[in-house]
């Protein structure tokens, strides 16, 4: 693979003695506040995550949690102004991203780190075929031709299993279904076998049994190229599946971080309890559903303390004045729980009790 | 495609047809006598006038004189008019000067009207933004006759630039003024379309797709952006320029230049229905094919639209 115009800033393919540098991506403390005519909304307030090669960390929050606004910090795709970062760092392995230059991220942009958008309808230009598009980023990244680019496009399509591939390959995104579309909003992210990819809600626009398909073959390729994958979803179907560890979001924050298994098994935080609880099951057919009452908080005026305490079932004075910090999360004993953390002041009772 | 244009080409004929025999109607309908006109303030003498409305079957019925007239057509002959030049002959002088003065501002108001409209959009709020809107409000408002004398006041008689009026310079040098005179008010509508739908499309999703996949900004907004914008400001451009190729009667008469639109006011007001007829039917078929044109463009432009 030839990159053209390599810069010296823009770090070295995962293969040598990078992984020392540390993981993959680092997400430390970001902040990202939009200014609007009411004011000053904080999507995002010191967010804390990492990923490492061949892991999947999924991210799991409401709408308007600040999940897809980070994952746009990270590509670098947010409109600023009027989005704005006021501190935190983005680290590409171990390298600030926020610190280089515009045409530095662009390069790293769908190269080494690409996004797969939540409704590929309208990620996808109306206008322009599918392979045009597939094979823009070989002919933009690499210097290929369009004659190239095109067979490097059938390449693709045929890799994320479209039947037909060489006489679709000049198809506009209308003329895919959306199983399809999705599939070519997958090879698109795939095409210069990126270190990261970002997937922003891959599988909301489909029906269930496509969304299987494209999460089945999103893991598998992952696997395959042995790719970093954040996976943003408010689907907690889908992460059990698919994810290695979870971090959990609400109003900007991360409220729990855990493995998969244990996460489901013995949540830490009482608004990841109340989201698993709110699951439909079998064997509670005929019972309510359970629900969490309440809206999200309106950014522009985060309660105050824990954002969650208005529609928390256990909320003490403490969780209205003082904001819980993030802290790890350990057995009655005081063992280890790798991994874990909550930002509860009442992690202990929601755990064990 | 090639079927929808054999199809396209096809409607052309029941669409000249009808519209020549409606123009032959108008013309016949309007008052006053063509023979006698030729004579000026004296009475035309009888004898030629006789001689001149046989010749020109002007005492036949309506429906006859259009027969006479339509088969001409089909044979390659449109007619002369009643001072016995050919119809054909007044086409080739002056349509060229329409052409040249029509693509010239055709080509002015694309380039900078689509420029324009891009500049505001990407620049939105600012300084610049607010120069095109406010160049476009007044290219709007002011009268043809308007700018024209200013222009020509300005860089014919101060700056000696440009001629003032008149053809003998030839192109490009005597079709400049006229061309952006012409082309001004249209300018300004192209600008503010493209402004509006490129304020739209670099919004939308697939522009968003476009930067995440590393391109440079000059292909996000050229290629993806603009492909999107360009589908309303198309049909503008196809309407416009089949009004361009019909002649612009108060450009050409501000800037003296022997274009279609001074011929065709004056043979309307002479009542040379050989005349009016014939540069109206060119007219149309100058319409129809830009229209078709347009209409092609669209499916270049977006491939949803498909002709079967």
């Amino acid at each position: 693979m030839t990159i053209i115009d390599p810069t010296d800033a823009v770090p070295a393919p995962r293969s040598g003695d990078d992984q020392k540098t540390g993981p993959l991506l680092e997400v430390r403390d970001l902040h990202v506040e939009f200014q609007t005519r009411e004011g000053v909304v904080r999507a995002v307030n010191g967010v804390n995550y990492s990923v490492n090669s061949g892991e999947t960390l999924a991210v799991l929050g409401e709408s308007g949690s600040g999940k897809s606004v980070t994952a746009q910090a990270i590509m670098g795709i947010l409109d600023m102004p009027p989005a704005r970062i006021p501190q935190g760092e983005i680290r590409f392995y171990g390298q600030d991203m926020l610190t280089m230059s515009a045409d530095e991220r662009r390069k790293l942009r769908g190269a080494r780190i690409a996004m797969i958008f939540q409704d590929a309808l309208s990620a996808l230009n109306p206008v322009l075929s599918v392979g045009f598009q597939l094979g823009e980023m070989f002919r933009v990244h690499q210097g290929l031709s369009r004659k190239e680019a095109k067979a490097k496009a059938i390449e693709l399509m045929d890799r994320v299993k479209i039947p037909a591939a060489a006489a679709r390959v000049n198809d506009y995104p209308h003329q895919f279904s959306g199983g399809m579309r999705q599939r070519i909003m997958i090879a698109m992210a795939l095409a210069l076998e990126p270190d990261l990819i970002i997937a922003d809600e891959p599988t909301t626009a489909l029906d269930v049994t496509v969304q299987a398909q494209v999460m089945d073959l999103l893991a598998e390729l992952q696997r395959e190229y042995r790719m970093g994958l954040i996976l943003i979803t408010h689907d907690l179907g889908v992460v059990a599946d698919v994810a290695d560890k979870i971090a959990v979001m609400y109003a900007g924050r991360i409220v729990e971080t855990a493995p998969v298994h244990e996460l489901y098994k013995r949540p830490a935080h009482p608004y990841t309890r109340g989201l698993l609880d709110s699951i439909p099951r079998l064997d509670q057919k005929g019972q309510d559903l359970y629900a969490i009452k309440g809206l999200p908080p309106n950014l522009l005026k985060v309660p105050s303390g824990c954002a969650f305490n208005p529609r928390c079932e256990k909320a003490q004075d403490i969780c209205r004045t003082e904001l819980p910090p993030l802290v790890p999360v350990t057995e009655r004993d005081g063992a280890e729980l790798p991994g874990r953390a909550s930002a509860c002041h009442f992690w202990k009772e929601t755990i064990h009790g | 495609m090639g079927r929808y244009v054999v199809r396209r080409l096809l409607q052309v004929i029941p669409v000249m047809i009808g519209v020549t025999f409606i123009i032959f109607c108008l013309v016949f309908a309007l008052p006053g006598d063509p023979i006698q006109a030729l004579a000026g303030d004296k009475r035309a003498d009888p004898n030629i006038a006789a001689i001149l409305r046989a010749h020109y079957h002007l005492n036949e019925p309506l429906y006859m004189q259009y027969w006479h007239y339509i088969s001409g057509v089909f044979r390659g002959d449109l007619g002369e008019t009643y001072n016995g030049r050919a119809i054909s002959d007044i086409v080739s002088q002056r349509f060229p000067v329409t052409l040249k003065l029509g693509l010239t501002s055709f080509a002015m108001e694309a380039v900078i009207g689509i420029l324009a409209g891009m500049l505001s959009a990407l620049k939105r709020g600012k300084f610049l933004d607010n120069v095109v809107l406010v160049a476009t409000l007044l290219l709007i408002s002011i009268p043809v006759f308007v700018l024209g004398s200013v222009l020509q006041l300005e860089f014919g008689m101060n700056l000696k630039i440009t001629p003032i009026s008149g053809i003998d310079k030839g192109w490009p040098q005597s079709y400049i003024l006229p061309a952006i005179v012409l082309a001004s008010t249209s300018m300004a509508y192209i600008a503010r379309l493209v402004r509006s739908s490129m304020t739209e499309s670099i919004r939308a999703d697939y522009v968003r797709t476009a930067i995440a996949k590393g391109l440079p900004r000059r292909r996000v907004i050229g290629l993806h952006a603009l492909r999107n914008s360009l589908i309303p400001v198309v049909t503008f451009l196809g309407f416009d320029l089949g009004a361009l190729m019909g002649g612009a009667i108060i450009t050409e008469r501000v800037f003296n230049m022997p274009g279609l639109g001074g011929q065709l006011a004056q043979s309307v007001y002479l009542r040379e229905s050989p005349v009016v007829v014939g540069l109206v039917t060119l007219l149309v078929l100058i319409y129809l094919a830009a229209n078709l044109l347009v209409d092609l463009m669209y499916a270049v432009l977006d491939p949803r639209i498909r002709y079967e």
